[in-house]
């Protein structure tokens, strides 16, 4: 009995705790990322390898925006409008070629944009992070730490843009139209529906979504040209565990490997608590590999 | 009229359709050589060969294909939406189109929230139509509609057909049911192997005729 | 279609020379200029070929997955790495090191990485073995990264060439003529044995998966098993590929890890012309070729990776077959 209750007291429940809340808040950005990945995905067919680099110039253009005006905010939206252009843009000129080509085609187009991006904010921005301010600067007490409000405002943000976006999925009229189109493409143009503009439409929200996850991730790390990669592997893993096109599974996913990761980050290393995410990925591999959510096409 | 090409690979000659006065579709003349794709069809006057799809569902071309192809995931108001939701639409002609398919087709309002692919058969077709009639087309184009349906189901497809010419939209029938072809059509083409081997009106034939039997041998 | 008769007055000629003899004399005189490079070319000039070989070699191996098997795999960088460290292991473990033996270890590393991933990526197909493959490699990375005991972590591992050695008749230091060599041997060998085995039985199989696997699968091959066999043939080779880059650079590190190698692998292959073996060598000496350009015309510091992601996605979208995919049939045959 003694044993027992050495054990549970050796737990540490408030570490527990302000691991738990950090794994959601993590999970929440990394869902939003995952977000936009699934949806290219589910109704473009196409593996988007630049997201990761979306992610980051997303990031970078909310630091140049509030280094010159001081307006989190408004870093925000004109950062997820500037990229979903630059995403529209990316679409229209290497990806509308390769429609109906084999997949492998958009996978190393996608490639081949990721590394363009990429050394263009090492060449344009150098190899120093960038810091952002955080809009937010009050905290609270979580225990004994001075936890952060905003990276609540962080978690409930992404949630919100998440269900946003989900409402307007399933809802409004350009949301049938992108339904529609997933389901028949063919049929979609009978009906009148723009379709080579609806998957430019998609590409650019997808787009706007990762760098919007940027803005709101950059007071929390350094702004640097590398922070896509990380992201978008994780992110693949999200979307890979939680079904590809599933965009309830790559939530669920995102936060679960975080909260995980958060747990394990307690007693090891954080840059080997990633080796949950990978081990999340093989058993899911093994037992359910199309993903815990996959949708039927 | 010119005379069918007998060394292409495809040929249709002066294909003619009309409703009443209006002449839709105006000498379709195709010669396709081995490998190529060649031709002209014109709509009203008006050159729309190479036109993207969605593009012609705008210019009046209303489409209902071999198997349906409802989308089954959406619902069938959100099926019938694709049609609806256009420029240029008022929210009356809207509520009035909806009203006059409902009407119509009673079986489609009830099921309105259902999922497409929950529906049967012929409802799918009933739904189908419908949605091409969502873009108040000038032509139809009806491809094998009773596929796949069952016999009792033909009857509700010649009412149908009955009611797309109430209203006044020209009808395309590809079908392989002679008596419902000659009981809902004014001209027909018959075609074999690519080739439009006899075209007259449809009075003109009945399923004992000669010409039946010779190409049809039905 | 009509048929014409056949023109009596049409000699019927036999070409002078079949295609076998026109292949191999080709390959001869290829072969000639490559062992005569570093006795006329500048040292700079001759090691920088003797690099393009390696990944030459490293992208050919992943050919035989993506040209010839129809699966894309991003997964090249681990099998290349653990074929690095496999034989830098061999060089610490063992002294004085022996050239051989590096083989071996590498060669073993590079086998047992390509099982583990062959086991859980072959389950699922297309897009999602890329990934999987990619994510596989970061494992990989990841755990050479933060093991730092084993691996050295992020500072690699250092160690010093070994002799070449030929049992007991030949002993010395490569030079880098030798080393040359010994490379366009390996290299070359690899081709052989890689063009055989396409050729084989076996590589009709791997070519009848990338065309149709579920007609392959009714006919009755056991696909999967085939796709381990293609992933570990390809895993091996460029784990060989790893070692010969340890044994020419002297130093094992972990972002060749990184899964930027596999892209970089892949560009080769792309860009070269998959399904051709000597498509993907070309297409790395056609890479590296732009980059040194690059960096003499622009310095440095210039992202040469810029313009040459512009040309890579410019060659998939105009020219997918790549630089020597207009002459597939013609090496396949």
């Amino acid at each position: 009995m003694d044993a027992v209750a050495q054990f549970l007291k050796d737990i540490p429940f408030d570490l527990i705790l302000i691991q738990t809340v950090n794994g959601i808040v993590t999970g929440m950005i990394l869902a939003l990322v995952a977000s936009g990945l699934t949806l290219i995905f589910g109704i473009m067919d196409v593996v988007n390898f630049a997201h990761g680099e979306l992610f980051m110039l997303g990031a970078y253009v909310g630091v140049i925006v509030v280094a010159t005006t001081g307006n989190f905010w408004l870093a925000l939206v004109v950062s997820a409008l500037t990229i979903a252009v630059l995403g529209a843009a990316l679409q229209i000129v290497t990806l509308r070629p390769l429609i109906g080509r084999d997949p492998l085609n958009t996978i190393l187009a996608t490639f081949g944009i990721s590394l363009i991006l990429q050394n263009f904010a090492l060449w344009e921005f150098g190899p120093v992070a960038r810091r952002m301010p955080s809009p937010l600067t009050g905290h609270f007490i979580l225990f004994y730490l001075d936890y952060p409000w905003y990276r609540l405002v962080v978690a409930a943000l992404s949630a919100a843009i998440i269900g946003g976006f989900w409402l307007f999925l399933k809802y409004g009229k350009y949301g049938i139209w992108i339904r529609a189109t997933t389901q028949d493409r063919v049929m979609a143009q009978a009906m009148g529906i723009p379709v080579p503009w609806v998957l430019t439409g998609v590409f650019a929200l997808g787009a706007g979504m990762a760098a919007a996850s940027g803005v709101l991730f950059a007071p929390l790390v350094g702004v640097d040209h590398t922070m896509g990669l990380d992201w978008v592997l994780k992110a693949f893993i999200v979307v890979v565990v939680g079904g590809m096109g599933s965009l309830g599974g790559s939530v669920v996913a995102a936060i679960f490997i975080s909260l995980l990761e958060a747990y394990a980050a307690i007693w090891v290393n954080p840059s080997q608590a990633v080796i949950v995410s990978f081990v999340v990925l093989i058993l899911t591999l093994l037992f359910r590999p199309t993903g815990l959510f996959a949708t039927p096409k | 009229m010119s005379e069918p090409d007998t060394t292409a690979l495809v040929s249709v000659t002066d294909l003619h359709t009309y409703y009443g006065k209006s002449h839709i579709l105006d000498g379709v003349s195709l010669h396709v050589g081995h490998g190529e794709v060649a031709g002209n069809i014109r709509l009203e006057g008006r050159s729309i060969t190479g036109v993207p799809p969605h593009r012609l569902a705008k210019m009046g071309i209303g489409y209902v294909p071999e198997d349906r192809r409802i989308f089954r995931l959406l619902t069938v108001m959100e099926n019938l939406r694709t049609g609806l939701d256009r420029e240029g639409v008022s929210d009356e002609r809207k509520r009035a189109l909806l009203d006059k398919v409902f009407t119509y087709f009673p079986r489609l309002a009830e099921r309105r929230n259902q999922a497409g692919g929950t529906l049967s058969g012929g409802e799918q077709q009933m739904l189908a139509i419908s949605r091409a009639m969502m873009l108040e087309p000038k032509i139809i184009l009806l491809d094998e509609p009773t596929e796949g349906l069952m016999p009792r189901m033909v009857s509700q497809i010649r009412e149908i057909i009955g009611v797309l010419h109430r209203e006044g939209v020209a009808i395309l029938l590809v079908e392989q049911n002679v008596p419902l072809t000659l009981a809902a059509s004014r001209r027909v083409y018959i075609m074999e192997k690519g080739v439009v081997r006899h075209h007259c009106a449809a009075s003109e034939l009945d399923v004992n005729h000669a010409v039946i039997k010779q190409y049809l041998g039905v | 279609m009509t048929t014409r008769p056949l023109d009596k007055t049409m000699p019927l000629r036999k070409p002078v020379l079949s295609h076998t003899a026109k292949y191999w004399i080709g390959f001869a005189v290829v072969m000639a200029l490559l062992i005569v490079a570093p006795l006329v070319l500048p040292v700079f000039w001759a090691k920088f070929l003797t690099e393009i070989l390696i990944w030459g070699l490293l992208a050919m191996s992943s050919d035989i997955l993506i040209g010839y098997t129809g699966m894309v795999s991003f997964g090249h960088s681990a099998f290349f790495g653990l074929g690095m460290y496999g034989a830098a292991a061999a060089l610490l473990l063992v002294t004085p090191g022996n050239v051989w033996l590096a083989i071996l270890f590498g060669l073993a590393g590079a086998a047992g990485a390509a099982l583990f991933v062959a086991y859980f990526s072959t389950r699922l197909r297309d897009i999602y073995f890329a990934i999987t493959t990619l994510i596989f490699s970061q494992i990989f990375y990841v755990i050479i990264f933060t093991w730092t005991k084993l691996t050295g972590g992020e500072n690699g591992l250092l160690f010093t060439r070994p002799h070449l050695t030929f049992a007991w008749l030949y002993d010395a230091r490569f030079t880098f003529t030798t080393l040359h060599w010994f490379v366009l041997a390996i290299v070359a060998g690899s081709y052989l044995i890689l063009r055989r085995i396409t050729q084989s039985p076996f590589g009709m199989v791997l070519q009848s998966i990338r065309e149709n696997e579920a007609r392959t699968r009714a006919i009755g091959f056991p696909v999967q098993r085939y796709k381990i066999v293609a992933v570990m043939l390809s895993g091996i080779f460029a784990g060989l590929a790893g070692v010969l880059y340890a044994v020419q650079n002297e130093f094992a590190a972990p972002n060749f890890v990184y899964f930027i190698t596999s892209g970089d692998t892949v560009i080769f292959n792309v860009m070269g012309g998959i399904g051709t073996l000597v498509g993907p060598i070309v297409g790395a000496g056609f890479f590296q070729l732009l980059r040194e350009l690059m960096s003499r015309l622009f310095g440095d510091q210039f992202p040469y990776l810029i313009p040459l992601g512009f040309i890579f996605i410019a060659m998939i979208i105009f020219l997918p077959q790549g630089l020597l995919g207009f002459a597939r049939r013609w090496l396949n045959r």
